[in-house]
């Protein structure tokens, strides 16, 4: 099998971005896939993501918030915002998904695991949604420091930790050696004025992680989510890669590289 | 939010079986949050609400020096603590504020709860600079209490409204963008129309990314006497507490350092009862919610956190 395994996050029913990403994955010669979760919201025809998703044995899918609640057919994302305006536009792709999800792909979000972990270069891997400890967690770059850091991979048993849900990427080496890594989203940009959506690549020999960038069919993304009536704030996102909501949960560093 | 799902009618009728009720004990899960205490109750503005009765001249709580912050930060570091607030009384009268400022941010995110009066435009333009080359964010958390100065200075004292929003101002040009923070005395702020009228206010003045936070007062300190203190059915007792909402409470994950020692939250530094001793490794232990103010957190779902 082969050493490289992609790692990724927050699909946000962007089918376009997933597809390209696993042509991207085949042609690199990638062994395995694991998406942390995150499925659903802000995009379109949310179950246009899952034959991609559950049709392959090289695709590994964990439960994040998102897929929690659409699972068990809760009434909200439960994504952690705190906002008005942000939950008005989050109720709107949250109630988008849940009826048009099919009621098997539910079933099957319910079901996934809420952690994946391994043993590569004789480092202890975890992936996780937002932090080991809470499904919901913002793990922001300029709002991790360091000493919480070693603790959660002290209280996690871990030396390489992959995160994601704030749809920002980064990745800290800590003083101890050990790696936190937020492998970012392929659903929407990451605020920073262009089209791309992020993911890492993993060496499993050596432990070596690669940020990697992926373009993708985001015109015809946009199309779609216009022709599904969604808001037009979410397709403005995808044509320019800045963010209109969730802009609340922002720490000031991240928000002040973006537009709004 | 809570406050849906509580019978009041429930309540004030079992109120005297209640009182004889034990309060509920909330573990302590890990120093998410460290606040200090920088200025103690001093403060250069005497506002009504304030929970804490901070002003010119209650020293009840004194300046923390330098060293006692240095010791905070670093017993919090140790702990893996996640991010610290300054608050008091108010943070930019300590003549080594900007000293604190730069410690703290080798350690972790800051937040700084200022009324913004103290912020000229050098001090701005500090603060910006320090925002730009900080490794971890730097947020300034600015208090106004309405959006005309006749409903602010109602309750911040005279001729505060336009200091307040000249130093939003500054700091916005200077980039930084600050947290302008409401407590709902005027309790319509909190609703949309409310929030729409905070957030044309700051556009009208050239902030095209407002940020707000609105907070429920707390009817302690100078409050108490504002509006009126809490009702003899407003207190906690064990059982009250819903699932999963031990880990919401804030002070299941932060301190409060003050020059007189540790305290559970920023609320109760008044109380001498919740004084939990010198050292935060001490206060890492489970507490008592046994204050009524503790019913406020529980009802209005508080943090005192951005």
């Amino acid at each position: 099998m082969s050493n490289l395994i992609c790692v990724f996050g927050g699909i946000y029913n962007n089918h376009q971005s997933l597809r390209a990403l696993l042509a991207e994955g085949d042609a690199l010669g990638v062994g395995a896939f694991y998406c942390l979760g995150d499925v659903g919201g802000f995009g379109p025809s949310p179950d246009r993501v899952f034959p991609m998703l559950r049709s392959r044995d090289d695709v590994f899918v964990m439960q994040g918030n998102y897929d929690h609640s659409i699972g068990n057919r809760l009434e909200d994302c439960a994504c952690g915002y705190v906002d008005p305006r942000d939950n008005h536009f989050a109720q709107i792709s949250y109630d988008y998904t849940l009826a048009r999800t099919h009621d098997d792909n539910k079933d099957w979000l319910r079901a996934l695991p809420t952690e994946y972990r391994h043993v590569w270069a004789g480092q202890r891997v975890l992936m996780a949604h937002g932090s080991p400890r809470k499904t919901n967690e913002f793990m922001w770059e300029s709002a991790c420091p360091d000493g919480f850091l070693e603790y959660i991979l002290n209280e996690a048993d871990a030396d390489l930790l992959f995160v994601t849900h704030t749809g920002i990427p980064w990745i800290r080496e800590l003083p101890s050696g050990r790696r936190v890594v937020n492998v970012g989203v392929i659903g929407r940009p990451p605020n920073d004025g262009t089209t791309l959506v992020d993911y890492v690549l993993v060496d499993t020999d050596t432990a070596a992680v690669t940020p990697r960038r992926l373009s993708y069919d985001h015109l015809a993304l946009a199309q779609e989510m216009r022709d599904e009536a969604l808001p037009e704030e979410f397709v403005e996102t995808i044509l320019t890669g800045y963010w209109t909501t969730c802009l609340e949960i922002l720490p000031a560093k991240e928000r002040a590289r973006g537009t709004y | 939010m809570l406050s849906d799902l509580i019978n009041l009618d429930t309540l004030i009728a079992r109120a005297h079986e209640r009182a004889e009720l034990p309060p509920p004990t909330l573990a302590f899960n890990h120093l998410d949050v460290l606040w200090l205490q920088v200025t103690g109750t001093l403060c250069n503005l005497a506002c009504l609400h304030c929970f804490i009765s901070c002003g010119p001249k209650n020293d009840s709580h004194p300046f923390m020096t330098l060293d006692q912050v240095e010791a905070a930060l670093t017993e919090a570091g140790q702990m893996g603590v996640k991010e610290v607030y300054f608050t008091g009384g108010e943070p930019f009268m300590h003549p080594e504020i900007r000293a604190m400022i730069e410690r703290t941010l080798e350690v972790a995110p800051l937040s700084i709860l200022t009324n913004g009066i103290l912020i000229d435009d050098e001090t701005a333009a500090w603060l910006g600079q320090t925002f730009a080359k900080s490794r971890y964010n730097l947020d300034l958390r600015v208090s106004l209490d309405g959006t005309t100065a006749e409903e602010n200075d109602a309750i911040r004292g005279r001729k505060t409204f336009e200091q307040i929003v000249g130093a939003i101002v500054r700091l916005w040009e200077h980039g930084v963008n600050p947290v302008v923070t409401v407590t709902t005395c005027h309790t319509e702020l909190s609703d949309p129309a409310g929030r729409n009228r905070f957030i044309d206010l700051l556009k009208s003045r050239g902030i095209t990314q407002p940020r707000l936070k609105f907070l429920s007062p707390f009817k302690i300190g100078r409050e108490e006497r504002r509006d009126e203190g809490y009702k003899n059915y407003e207190r906690l007792v064990e059982g009250d507490l819903l699932e999963g909402e031990e880990d919401d409470l804030q002070c299941s994950s932060c301190r409060m350092v003050t020059a007189k020692g540790v305290f559970p939250c920023p609320i109760l530094i008044e109380v001498e009862e919740a004084r939990m001793g010198d050292s935060l490794k001490d206060a890492a232990v489970p507490i008592k919610l046994d204050h009524p103010a503790c019913y406020t957190c529980h009802v209005e779902g508080v943090t005192c956190r951005t």
